[in-house]
């Protein structure tokens, strides 16, 4: 039988505010355990929570650039349960009124473009850690991390295979820091995805039985994690077997998934309308004022690009990857005029450089002033594709410019015709039986030939004009 | 609407509220009245009317994101039944 996968994610986003969501606390990532938790988060009696007003704008923010709905009233809710890392016995959620419903997200899968709609984006306070390590047989609670605020975003069940849905991980993960509202340090826990997986036979019309993959913290488990499931779901469904709605957990060592709890023992969470909080009212001017403030989102950038640049629909998404990576291209094509050849370079050697170095455009050595200069050399054809590569290779490793490189390791491309033609004299008098093979129709004759002349111009002969003299002299 | 004898041991154990076998007639006689007094209120027609989050009709005031707590961690753990490595340690839970 052919199965049909259908996927959907609940992505926490924490969130880059100096303090808590509801008290004055500093949210600074990695402090001694329990030195940011103030009374607030230790639900001590009496205290009351105060919302942070850049989590409300941060989050208009993500709504804005997803196209959705603002809700100009929005409430904040209880939901019910006992853990030890949650002192209060509920967390500060939202559900019937979230902040942001409706709206969506281009994804780009293989050259494939696709929209996946979001249900809604919700504001919440993250809990604490439990640490199970051994203390004397006892569990150790750390609530550095309690209060820390997260927008939840849902989407709807539209992603259709593991591929789609890591490309919607990641091009959320490229928007909430390109609209600086996230660190997006997954390590550290900024951005975590659930992904809820059912598969159907395909052509039907109702979702299969759902199960819950929770808390995965790279996008390489994401896929994995995905995989596996589907896996698991057909052969359970194939060997006549029955999907049971449950929450499960990924191991990343053994590259299973495992059942956390079944519908059975799901949560009851008694959710209602928390009573130390009024509603959220939006005035239209504070929207007004966020979308004035808002960055170049990455799809007028795309297009842009293609306009202004004249650089492929492809190239111009994966320059759009990032917003640094953009900047960086963007400095790079007006300066030098050249933004084909600036897009290839910064896609090209820049990206695989980076890559293989582990770093990030924001590190990358070679300034946008730099690689302007070495772009310059090569349109007007000062370098040839091997000499830029060179050159490039010194601009990493130095901080001169192209020019200054140029000039100091002699590497000006040779377009004078009459050194060339020297040359090309000279190697049709050394090599007399490749100039007879290649008077006998054996064309590949000729590049032998043209590498004698490259070689004896220490590769800096302009390679085009090579090519083309040997067979002025040769016809 | 009335609450059966396992109606209210869930709630019970939802809220972590010890309700012995005994106790559990007169608790859901309790909770029966009360939702006595729900019905009745629902039976009110509402019609068009928007429903409050909140009894008083007045909006949230945000705070702006400056830090004002300080650590204040040796006094919070100086109540706490047990603490190790700055951790506050309670019986073992795991999931």
């Amino acid at each position: 039988m052919k199965w049909e996968v259908v996927i959907g994610l609940e992505v926490h986003v924490q969130l880059n505010t100096a303090t808590k969501i509801f008290s004055g606390t500093s949210t600074a990532f990695g402090a001694e355990p329990n030195t940011q938790a103030s009374a607030v988060e230790l639900a001590f009696p009496g205290v009351l929570p105060v919302l942070n007003k850049a989590v409300v704008e941060k989050a208009i923010r993500l709504g804005l650039a997803l196209g959705s709905k603002i809700n100009q009233k929005n409430v904040f809710a209880r939901k019910n349960y006992f853990y030890p890392d949650l002192p209060k016995g509920y967390q500060i959620s939202q559900m019937e009124l979230p902040i942001v419903e409706g709206g969506a997200l281009p994804i780009l899968v293989g050259e494939e473009e696709k929209l996946v709609k979001l249900t809604r984006a919700h504001m919440e306070e993250d809990a604490g850690k439990s640490l199970h390590e051994d203390f004397s047989g006892m569990t150790g609670i750390d609530l550095n991390r309690a209060g820390t605020p997260l927008l939840e975003v849902v989407s709807e069940p539209d992603m259709r295979s593991p591929e789609e849905a890591v490309a919607y991980a990641r091009a959320l993960h490229s928007l909430v820091m390109w609209l600086g509202i996230c660190d997006g340090n997954m390590q550290e826990g900024s951005f975590r995805v659930d992904a809820n997986v059912s598969v159907r036979p395909f052509g039907q019309q109702e979702f299969g039985t759902r199960r819950e993959i929770k808390n995965l913290n790279s996008f390489r488990f994401l896929e994995q994690a995905i995989k596996y499931e589907i896996q698991w779901q057909i052969d359970t469904l194939e060997d006549g077997g029955r999907v049971e709605q449950a929450t499960v957990l990924f191991d990343p060592d053994s590259g299973e998934t495992r059942m956390m709890r079944s519908k059975e023992d799901a949560h009851d969470y008694r959710y209602f309308p928390d009573p130390d909080l009024l509603p959220v009212r939006i005035a239209d001017e504070q929207i007004e004022r966020i979308r004035s403030e808002m960055p170049e989102l990455p799809a007028a950038m795309k297009a842009r690009f293609v306009e202004a640049f004249g650089v492929s629909s492809y190239d111009a998404a994966l320059l759009t990857g990032s917003r640094a990576t953009a900047e960086y291209f963007e400095a790079v094509a007006q300066a030098s005029g050249q933004g084909k050849l600036a897009a290839n370079w910064v896609n090209g050697e820049i990206a695989a450089r980076l890559n293989r170095e582990g770093k990030d455009i924001g590190d990358c050595p070679i300034s946008a002033e730099r690689l302007t200069g070495l772009i310059q050399r090569i349109a007007d054809n000062t370098l040839s594709s091997k000499l830029a590569k060179q050159v490039f290779d010194a601009l990493w490793e130095s901080d001169l410019s192209a020019d200054a490189i140029i000039e100091r390791d002699g590497l000006k491309q040779v377009s004078d015709v009459g050194a060339i033609e020297k040359m090309v004299e000279e190697a049709i008098a050394a090599n007399p039986k490749a100039v007879e093979e290649y008077r006998a129709g054996k064309e590949k004759a000729l590049n032998a030939l043209a590498g004698q002349v490259m070689k004896a111009s220490k590769g800096k002969a302009n390679p085009a004009q090579v090519q083309d003299i040997l067979k002025q002299k040769l016809a | 609407m009335s609450l059966t004898h396992q109606d209210v041991a869930r709630i019970a154990k939802l809220a972590r509220i010890n309700v012995s076998d005994e106790e559990i007639a007169a608790v859901g006689n309790q909770l029966n009245n009360i939702f006595g007094l729900i019905e009745k209120m629902q039976a009110v027609n509402t019609d068009g009317i928007e429903p409050m989050a909140h009894p008083q009709d007045v909006s949230l005031r945000l705070r702006e994101d400056i830090v004002t707590q300080t650590n204040q961690r040796e006094a919070f753990q100086a109540v706490a039944p047990q603490v190790e490595k700055g951790l506050f340690l309670v019986p073992k839970v795991i999931e």
